[in-house]
């Protein structure tokens, strides 16, 4: 009785508990070996709830995740790509917006050749490919993180006050859905970002977020509808709690893996789809701030003589998108409670 | 509504009135385009201060159901309850959800079977604990952690400070049983329910948990409902108890008179299927023939008679009444063909069986 889990798992925890302790910055853990991993230094005040939840679906979410060889190659190819897009104004070899190879082109060679001090040799109009590369790390990142974060706010709130009200508001919230959930996503996206007679960064996030809100909206519903039924909020509402606390502490919380699972998974949808903008020209067309899918929208005119032009900025959304595809595959495994306990 | 809702509380106490009387209660379930199924027909009984009574049966016998109508949690749709709940004075079906969710947790509370799945696991014991006395009690953060830590120490939790902090899923079964029993009796409730409390649970940490809940409700005088299947709960803990079978009571009897002289042929079946340590090895466990699903309703006749020995013509075409047993002092049976004696009552009904 006086034992919790096991003496089985406290060498274990022990360790688990380093990790632990050093995501919960500083906090001081208790002595005694009892507590198991992912709660253990999760504080008591209401105030830092939202802290001490944070602790203890990471903590456990990480001690599944760090022995997952994919999820770490997931994890290192983006980390890789946000080191290299926050750096990149540093290590770039030269001012991406600078024509340094103008010279170079000539009616019948348009394309500087990779040379000393350019790798990968410049673009059509003589800047630096290499350069414009890295900085254009920044902004392809830029807008799919935003665009993400942008759907989930909305599917978010859609998808709560569907869940947690249920009947009229549900079904008119879900009419809503269904209606944006039926025309092709990136048709949609076409449409929403044609609408800005003068396309910028922000009109790409928008329509890519307006996208993603359904998607986001449905699934936190489904987890609040599940979550709603559940022993947990039965118990808690026999307790006299009233609905908002329910909703917030109890319901939403719980109803969260899938969402974050699924916002990984969407931002490499989201870039993807960005470049698509761009590449038809829906983007921001200042092309003085590069911007990987615009890349690759102006080396379409030269595919044929040099793809090389197309590659690299193709070659670097593929493994940006992957990296992000793979850390969320593997989150999901790790955020389900199947293979959990 | 209408009801008069100013009975002052303790008089209705003192002049008799059981703590909770709940009336001819009645829960359907409607879906559309289909007939309503009858999952609670006409029940009533009473729970004095202070006593335990039992609501004894199978799964689907609508134990659980009438616990959520008690408790006002059954879902705002889909459902239709009559009869009346009378909790010291107060219709609580005449109730609004706002006055009905002031009173859970606060008199009324409920201990739920499954404690894993009861205690929220994203967020630490102490906040859901804290949670009831800040939403009944009013109280501060920092005297609610307080009265939360004396709470779990009073419920057998050891180290009951750390405890606060910690997850759900960090404590034994147990421990999180008499967590959720903490919470439930947080403001001191006068009625608690306790749906199955311990069938989750091994069998000494449930002897514990009802050893526990026995002290708590002699000491503060709640009212306790005991729903369960299990009749050695009832053994060691009922005052009275009621026998349910398909929404109906065919049995109600004190713990003693139950055991020692059961007249229904099903609470006989109950008796009979449980094993015994002396029984001779290999002898084969006798269970109540049949599932739930074989019934007849009871508008037209017994629901039991297709899964009962002792069943005749009269037995399927016309229903039971609740009627009271001459031998027992408060005994009340629904059966055309009640028991005899108790020990020769299972081999009764086989050979009825039989000619």
């Amino acid at each position: 009785m006086g034992i919790p889990n096991g003496p089985r798992t406290w060498a274990e925890s022990k360790k688990k508990r380093i990790d632990t302790l050093a995501a919960s910055a500083g906090r001081s853990g208790r002595g005694e070996g009892a507590g198991d991993g992912p709660g253990g230094p999760a504080t008591g005040e209401a105030g830092a709830l939202k802290g001490a939840e944070g602790v203890s679906l990471l903590a456990a979410a990480w001690r599944r995740l760090r022995r997952n060889a994919v999820f770490l190659i997931g994890a290192a190819i983006v980390l890789v790509f946000v080191a290299l897009a926050i750096i990149a104004p540093w290590i770039a070899p030269h001012d991406p917006a600078g024509r340094i190879l103008v010279d170079q082109i000539r009616p019948s060679n348009p394309i500087p050749q990779p040379q000393p001090g350019f790798p990968l040799g410049g673009d059509s109009s003589g800047r630096d490919l290499l350069s414009r590369l890295l900085v254009g790390a920044r902004q392809t990142l830029f807008v799919g993180v935003m665009a993400t974060l942008g759907g989930l706010s909305g599917g978010v709130l859609l998808g709560t006050l569907a869940g947690a009200f249920g009947g009229p508001i549900d079904s008119l919230i879900m009419r809503i859905v269904d209606v944006m959930l039926s025309i092709p996503a990136l048709l949609m996206a076409f449409t929403i970002a044609a609408m800005f007679a003068k396309p910028t960064q922000w009109t790409v996030i928008m329509a890519i977020a307006i996208v993603q809100v359904p998607i986001f909206a449905r699934l936190l519903r489904g987890s609040m509808l599940a979550q709603r039924r559940s022993d947990h909020v039965l118990a808690a509402r026999a307790l006299g709690v009233k609905q908002a606390p329910i909703v917030i502490r109890h319901m939403l919380p719980n109803s969260f893996g899938p969402v974050i699972v699924q916002a990984t998974l969407v931002i490499a949808g989201a870039i993807i789809d960005a470049a698509a903008l761009s590449f038809l020209g829906l983007g921001n067309p200042d092309d003085r701030s590069p911007e990987w899918g615009q890349m690759l929208g102006k080396a379409q005119e030269f595919f044929n003589t040099f793809p090389h032009l197309a590659m690299w900025p193709a070659a670097c959304i593929i493994v940006v998108a992957l990296g992000f595809t793979l850390m969320g595959e593997s989150l999901r495994e790790a955020l389900d409670p199947k293979s959990q306990r | 509504m209408g009801r008069p809702q100013s009975v002052p509380r303790r008089t209705a106490q003192a002049a008799g009135e059981p703590m909770l009387r709940v009336e001819d209660l009645s829960i359907k379930f409607v879906r559309r385009g289909q007939e309503p199924t009858i999952a609670v027909d006409s029940i009533s009984f009473d729970v004095q201060a202070g006593q335990t009574v039992g609501l004894v049966g199978e799964s689907g016998c609508g134990k659980s159901v009438t616990a959520l109508a008690i408790m006002g949690l059954l879902p705002p749709r889909g459902n239709r309850v009559e009869g009346e709940i009378h909790f010291d004075g107060t219709d609580l079906l005449s109730l609004s959800d706002k006055q009905m969710r002031d009173r859970r947790g606060q008199e009324l509370a409920m201990v739920f079977q499954d404690p894993l799945s009861s205690l929220n696991p994203v967020v630490p014991l102490g906040v859901q604990v804290c949670e009831v006395l800040e939403r009944h009690k009013g109280m501060r953060h920092g005297a609610a952690r307080r009265r939360s830590a004396e709470l779990l120490d009073k419920v057998g939790v050891p180290d009951p400070t750390r405890r606060l902090d910690e997850y759900p899923h960090q404590l034994s079964g147990g421990m999180r049983q008499r967590a959720l029993i903490a919470m439930a009796l947080a403001c001191e409730p006068r009625l608690l329910i306790a749906d199955e409390p311990t069938t989750a649970l091994d069998v000494t940490i449930q002897a514990q948990i009802l050893a526990l809940l026995k002290e708590l409700v002699t000491e503060s005088g709640t009212a306790l409902v005991m729903i369960t299947h299990d009749l050695g709960v009832v053994a060691g803990l009922c005052d009275q108890v009621n026998v349910l079978y398909g929404g109906r009571i065919v049995e109600r009897a004190d713990r003693f008179e139950l055991f020692a002289r059961p007249r229904h042929p099903y609470t006989n079946g109950l008796l009979a299927s449980i094993p015994r340590l002396n029984s001779p090895r290999g002898q084969r466990l006798k269970p109540v023939p049949g599932s739930v699903a074989d019934n007849i309703p009871w508008q037209v006749g017994c629901a039991f008679s297709p899964r009962c020995g002792a069943a005749s013509e009269l037995c399927r075409a016309e229903a039971p009444h609740l009627e009271r047993d001459e031998g027992g002092a408060g005994h009340e049976i629904r059966c055309h063909h009640p028991v005899g004696r108790p020990s020769e009552s299972a081999d009764d009904a086989r050979s009825a069986q039989d000619e």
